[in-house]
């Protein structure tokens, strides 16, 4: 019954001959909320884009719960329920936070191929949608389109997207990438508050952020997982402190 | 749920706003039966207007809505106008029926060509869709047997609308009938842009990596768009071979593709009224400068479509829509 949410088993992507992914093995349990650390060029997004289906693995399996999720499309994987936010926004520039929003709903729903009613008939998704956006303090301006928001509120935008999806794995690429230092707290903040049943795993650098939202945390070098641990046992970790947190921390 | 009370902000209210019927939509519809009393002796420009106006927009479906850029979409107007010609001139002239069978050929050519369109993107979808053109246009030219080839299909007998209504040399019955056409198509690409179909296909326009990450299939949803718009301009194909008696190799051709691009951008893409107002623009234009010269007039052609992209980068409607209040506009 209580299986991990998101679990990986001998993941192994190349390049050529640049591994990028090495025997990766993962297990997340439900409602946990990870940290994926590691240096630059770690294969952090690598992992994420294995994950969620937008790389092939040479080898290894996913499985999301029970099932074996290897051989899915990107777009069947978010059908159910493991969906990611992407580094730089990735959004729809002319499309308003409402528009977007009510889009991923009417997907989630199955309504979107529909063309026989106006979308403002579809009230119940509009309302869902306008409460997702509402609850990232996104309410006042969602009817501004895409491209003219702040960075940060896109930042929120992309969270607000995953959502209405509805995740049961979600997980986060730099989700506070390019935001200011202040301002990025307030954005894990948001992200802390999500329901407790998603499992949320998310790469972020700043490692105060990290050991202050994380659960557990995996640190990744060169393609393969180094350590996972707890906050306290990754800060403890010598090796940890030699690859990565030595550097970063002066970097 | 929350709802918004308070924030200033009314969801439902802005959404249906968007999809509401404006007073300058309605003023356009009406003035479109002005030609009857004030042109009588321009109908059959008219009528050509509506056509090539229903043709537009159905690119505007798939370009301005869905982001598919074609240089081939002339093919399904030459399928309809093949089919609905050929079918006149082999003893079936009924003109509604002849309709519905060039739109049906042009929707079943249009999903099979339509499986490999929706698999590219950018200049591999131009070169596709400019390659379909070609082997179109080559295929109707061989087989001359069936279409008379260069010398046009001739011999197109068109019966009376409804029995009755004959189509004249004034085209009277030519104009009344492509209008009605054009306002059809036009109303069930209305419903289609506004709904949650419509508002999807706006998304894999915008950015179609990211449609995956929210669960859509965008291939899907763009055959099924490209599917529909290749029948609309089936439908277009088909009026002009009834209304015109004849089809020729032009109507498949490449000019036909770019000359409906063209149309579009000068109009403004994606706002449906866009081919329309474009249409207008080009062959009153092509009409008034043919007289008075008649080999240079896509100099003029040239010269607008340049200005237009320069200082109106979303076509004539769009530069106007900024000169409109807000709450006017319908887009």
């Amino acid at each position: 019954m209580s299986g991990p949410a998101l679990a990986t088993s001998g993941l192994n992507k190349s390049f050529g001959s640049l591994v990028v992914a090495r025997d990766i093995a993962i297990a997340l349990p439900e409602g946990a909320r990870y940290a994926l650390i590691g240096p630059n060029g770690a294969g952090k997004t690598t992992l994420i884009n294995l994950i969620t289906g937008m790389l092939r693995p040479d080898s290894g399996r996913i499985l999301l719960g029970p099932d074996d999720i290897t051989g899915l499309s990107p777009d069947a994987r978010v059908k159910r329920g493991l969906v990611r936010t992407f580094q730089i926004n990735t959004l729809f520039p002319h499309l308003s936070a409402l528009e977007a929003v009510t889009l991923a709903v009417c997907e989630r729903r199955g309504v979107a191929a529909q063309w026989q009613r106006r979308l403002a008939a579809y009230r119940d998704a509009v309302d869902e949608a306008y409460g997702i956006l509402a609850s990232l303090r996104l309410g006042t301006d969602c009817v501004r389109p895409t491209h003219a928001l702040a960075y940060g509120q896109q930042r929120l935008l992309e969270i607000a997207l995953a959502l209405a999806t509805g995740p049961k794995v979600l997980l986060l690429d730099e989700p506070a990438a390019g935001v200011p230092r202040g301002e990025s707290a307030e954005l894990f903040e948001a992200i802390a508050g999500l329901p407790e049943d998603i499992t949320v795993l998310f790469i972020e650098h700043d490692m105060n952020i990290v050991f202050r939202f994380a659960t557990r945390i995996i640190v990744l070098v060169r393609g393969a997982t180094l350590v996972e641990g707890t906050p306290d046992e990754i800060a403890a970790d010598p090796l940890v402190r030699e690859v990565y947190l030595g550097s970063a921390r002066h970097g | 749920m929350a709802h918004a009370t308070g924030t200033g902000v009314d969801p439902h209210a802005y959404l249906a706003r968007q999809a509401r019927w404006g007073g300058a939509e309605i003023a356009f519809w009406l003035a479109a039966l002005l030609p009857f009393v004030l042109f009588p002796t321009y109908l059959t420009l008219a009528s050509q207007i509506a056509i090539t106006a229903l043709f537009a927009v159905s690119l505007d479906l798939i370009l301005g809505y869905a982001g598919i850029i074609s240089l081939g979409h002339a093919v399904y107007f030459g399928i309809g106008a093949y089919t609905a010609g050929l079918l006149a001139k082999h003893g079936w002239g009924e003109p509604l029926t002849g309709l519905v069978a060039g739109a049906a050929a042009a929707t079943v050519i249009g999903y099979l060509t339509g499986l490999i369109v929706v698999r590219v993107r950018q200049l591999a979808l131009l070169m596709i869709t400019l390659g379909l053109g070609f082997l179109a246009a080559e295929a109707a030219n061989s087989a001359s047997w069936l279409t008379g080839g260069a010398d046009g299909l001739q011999g197109v007998r068109v019966w009376e609308l409804f029995g009755v209504f004959e189509f004249d040399l004034y085209g009277y019955t030519a104009y009344a009938y492509s209008l009605a056409a054009l306002f059809l198509v036009f109303l069930l690409s209305r419903r289609l842009v506004h709904s949650p179909f419509g508002l999807s296909l706006r998304g894999i326009r915008e950015n179609q990596a990211r449609m995956p990450a929210i669960g859509a299939p965008s291939r899907l949803r763009l055959l099924k768009i490209y599917t529909i718009a290749a029948g609309f301009a089936g439908i277009a194909g088909a009026l002009l071979a009834q209304t015109t008696q004849t089809v020729s190799l032009e109507s498949l051709g490449f000019q036909r593709s770019a000359d409906v691009a063209v149309m579009l951008i000068l109009g403004g893409t994606g706002r449906l009224y866009g081919g329309i107002i474009g249409a207008i623009i080009f062959m009153v234009a092509r009409d008034q400068l043919a007289d008075m010269n008649p080999q240079y007039w896509y100099f003029w052609i040239g010269l607008l479509l340049m200005a237009v992209v320069l200082f109106l980068p979303t076509g004539v409607l769009g530069g106007l829509a900024r000169l409109v209040p807000a709450r006017w506009r319908t887009a």
